[in-house]
C-alpha cells in the first residue's frame, strides 16, 4: 500500500487539475471545425467548384470568420491575465504550440478573407463596396482562386493539427501525451465540417459528396480512438490508467455513449442507410456529429487534466 | 555556470510547516495558496511500515515543460542558477505552464498570472538562503549549486542515498531528497 498526504490546497490543482473549462473544449471544437471547413471549402476551389453559382465554397469562409471569432473570443475568456493578451504577438516562441497557434491564426483570416472576396457576399458587398473591384480583379486569374484553394487547405490543415498538438505535447498529462491526438482532432473536425456542410449545402451533389465523406471521416475516427486507446494501453502504467479512464473509468460512460455511440456509430449507420438510398437524407445524423465532436473535446480535456503521473501511486 | 538546487533530508524533517509559513510570510502568498507544501508518504503493511515526510515545491528542472509551453516567454530560465522564474508582466494567464507540470507546482495568483516557487531569488542573489531553508528548526534542507562539487548540496548527493520526484517524467528535476 501507498498513501500520500499532501497540506497543498491549490485552487484549480488539487485534489485534481481543472485549469481549463469550458473555453478550451470550445475553442478546440470550433477550430478544428473551422479547420475542416477551409479543407473543404479550398478542396472545392482547387477542384474549380467555384464557377458553380451555389457552390458552398462561397458560404463557408464568412461563417468560418464568424465561428473563429466565437472560438478565439473563448479563448480570450479562459485568459487569467486578459489584458495581457497581445504578448502572444511579441514573441515567437519555437517550442510552444500556443504560440504557434496564435501565429497559425494570424494566417488563417487573410486566407479565408481571400476565399470570401472571390465572391462577397452582398451585405459586405453594401458596406465595402471596393471589395467588389478587388472580387473582379481575383476572378480574371482562375490560377489565383486555385491557389486560394490551397492555401485554405494548408492553412486550415495547420489549425486542425495545432489544437491537437496544444494538448499532445503536455507529457505531465499522460492522456494527452500521444502523437495521435491531433490526426483525432482533424479527422474529428473533417467530419464535424462535412457534417456541417452537408446540412447547410444547397448544391445536390456536394450534400451527397459530402455525407460519403463525412462516412469516411467516421470510419477514420473511429480507428483513430481506437489506436490512440491502443497506444496508451501498450505503454507505461501511467498511460495505461490514463486509457482507463476513458474504457472504464469515470469517464466512460460518457466516452461511449456520445462520443463512440452517438457521436460516431449512430450517425455513421444513418449516413451509409442514406448514401445507399435505403433512406432519405435527415439533418439528423449530421447533427449527431456535431454534438459527437463538441463532447469528444469536453471529455479529453476534462480527463486529460484527471490523468496524472502520481495516480499510478494511488491504485 | 551555477545550477541552483536543493537537498532535503527525509529522515530529519518532522512535517512541521515552518517552511510553508515563512515562504508564505516572504513572498506574500495569498490566502488560500502554497508555493510549497509537506507531503506525507507511507509504504507498505502494517506492521512493515515506512514513512517519508518531505517538504515540495518547484523542481527547478534542468528540462522545463512550463517553459517550453509558455507562448510568450513569460515562463523562463533565469541567468543566476538556472533557477526557473515567471515574468508577471509577460504572463497571460493561459495555464498552459499549470498543465505542463508534472508535480503540478504552479498555480494562479489571483492577480492572473502564474505563480511558483522562486527559490527565494531575490535573498539568493544577496547572498542568503531561501526562507524555506532559513527557518527550518531541524536544519533538513540546504541549498547550494549542484555543479560545485565542494558544495554542501554536492557532498551530500555524494554520501547519501537519494531520489527525485517522478523522475520517469523526465524533467530532471533539482530538488533532491535525502533517504
Amino acid at each position: 500500500m501507498q498513501e500520500l498526504t499532501t497540506t497543498r490546497h491549490n485552487p484549480m490543482i488539487d485534489p485534481s487539475m481543472t485549469v481549463w473549462g469550458w473555453e478550451i473544449p470550445v475553442y478546440l471544437f470550433i477550430g478544428g471545425m473551422v479547420a475542416g471547413m477551409m479543407m473543404i471549402s479550398g478542396y472545392f476551389l482547387f477542384k474549380g467548384r467555384d464557377k458553380e453559382i451555389n457552390c458552398s465554397c462561397y458560404m463557408l469562409p464568412f461563417i468560418s470568420i464568424i465561428l473563429l471569432s466565437i472560438g478565439m473570443f473563448s479563448l480570450f475568456l479562459d485568459l487569467e491575465h486578459k489584458l495581457y493578451f497581445w504578448r502572444l504577438y511579441t514573441t515567437f516562441k519555437i517550442t510552444s504550440p500556443m504560440s504557434w497557434g496564435s501565429w497559425i491564426l494570424l494566417l488563417v483570416y487573410p486566407a479565408m478573407i481571400a476565399n470570401m472576396i472571390i465572391r462577397p457576399p452582398q451585405k459586405m458587398f453594401d458596406l465595402l463596396p471596393f471589395t467588389g473591384k478587388w472580387s473582379k480583379k481575383v476572378n480574371e486569374h482562375p490560377m489565383l482562386i486555385k491557389n486560394i484553394g490551397v492555401f485554405n487547405m494548408i492553412f486550415g490543415g495547420m489549425l486542425g493539427i495545432y489544437t491537437g498538438v496544444l494538448l499532445s505535447t503536455m507529457g505531465a498529462r499522460p492522456l494527452w501525451n500521444s502523437a495521435m491526438l491531433w490526426v483525432l482532432f482533424v479527422v474529428s473536425g473533417l467530419s464535424a465540417a462535412a457534417a456541417f456542410v452537408h446540412m447547410i449545402a444547397k448544391n445536390k451533389y456536394e450534400r451527397e459528396l459530402l455525407a460519403k465523406a463525412d462516412n469516411s471521416f467516421l470510419i477514420i475516427e473511429f480507428a483513430v480512438i481506437l489506436l490512440l486507446l491502443l497506444g496508451l494501453l501498450t505503454a507505461s502504467q501511467t498511460h495505461i490508467d490514463a486509457a482507463h479512464l476513458l474504457i472504464s473509468g469515470p469517464f466512460a460512460a460518457v466516452f461511449w455513449v456520445f462520443v463512440m455511440g452517438t457521436g460516431i456509430i449512430v450517425p455513421l449507420i444513418i449516413q451509409l442507410l442514406a448514401v445507399n438510398h435505403k433512406i432519405k437524407h435527415t439533418p439528423v445524423a449530421p447533427i449527431l456529429v456535431i454534438i459527437g465532436g463538441i463532447i469528444l473535446r469536453f471529455v479529453i480535456v476534462a480527463a486529460g487534466q484527471y490523468s496524472h503521473w502520481f495516480n499510478v501511486h494511488f491504485k | 555556470m551555477a545550477r541552483y538546487g536543493m537537498v532535503i533530508d527525509t529522515i530529519r524533517c518532522v512535517g512541521c510547516q515552518d517552511c510553508v509559513v515563512a515562504c508564505k510570510t516572504e513572498n506574500n502568498v495569498p490566502e488560500g495558496y502554497n508555493r510549497d507544501w509537506i507531503v506525507t508518504e507511507a509504504n507498505g503493511k502494517f506492521p512493515n511500515i515506512n514513512m517519508e515526510i518531505r517538504t515540495e515545491r518547484c523542481n527547478h528542472c534542468s528540462n522545463t515543460p512550463c517553459v517550453a509551453c509558455c507562448p510568450t516567454g513569460a515562463s523562463h530560465i533565469h541567468d543566476v542558477g538556472g533557477v526557473v522564474l515567471v515574468d508577471h508582466d509577460k504572463c497571460i494567464g493561459c495555464k498552459a505552464c499549470l498543465a505542463a507540470c508534472p508535480y503540478d507546482a504552479r498555480f494562479v495568483n489571483p492577480e492572473g498570472y502564474a505563480d511558483k516557487c522562486t527559490f527565494c531569488i531575490h535573498r539568493v542573489e544577496k547572498g542568503e538562503d531561501p526562507a524555506c531553508v532559513s527557518v527550518c528548526p531541524t536544519h533538513c534542507m540546504f541549498f547550494g549549486d549542484l555543479d560545485d562539487p565542494n558544495s554542501e548540496v554536492s557532498k551530500l548527493l555524494q554520501s547519501r542515498k537519494h531520489h527525485t520526484l517522478i523522475p520517469e517524467a523526465g524533467t530532471k528535476p533539482n530538488i533532491f531528497y535525502l533517504t
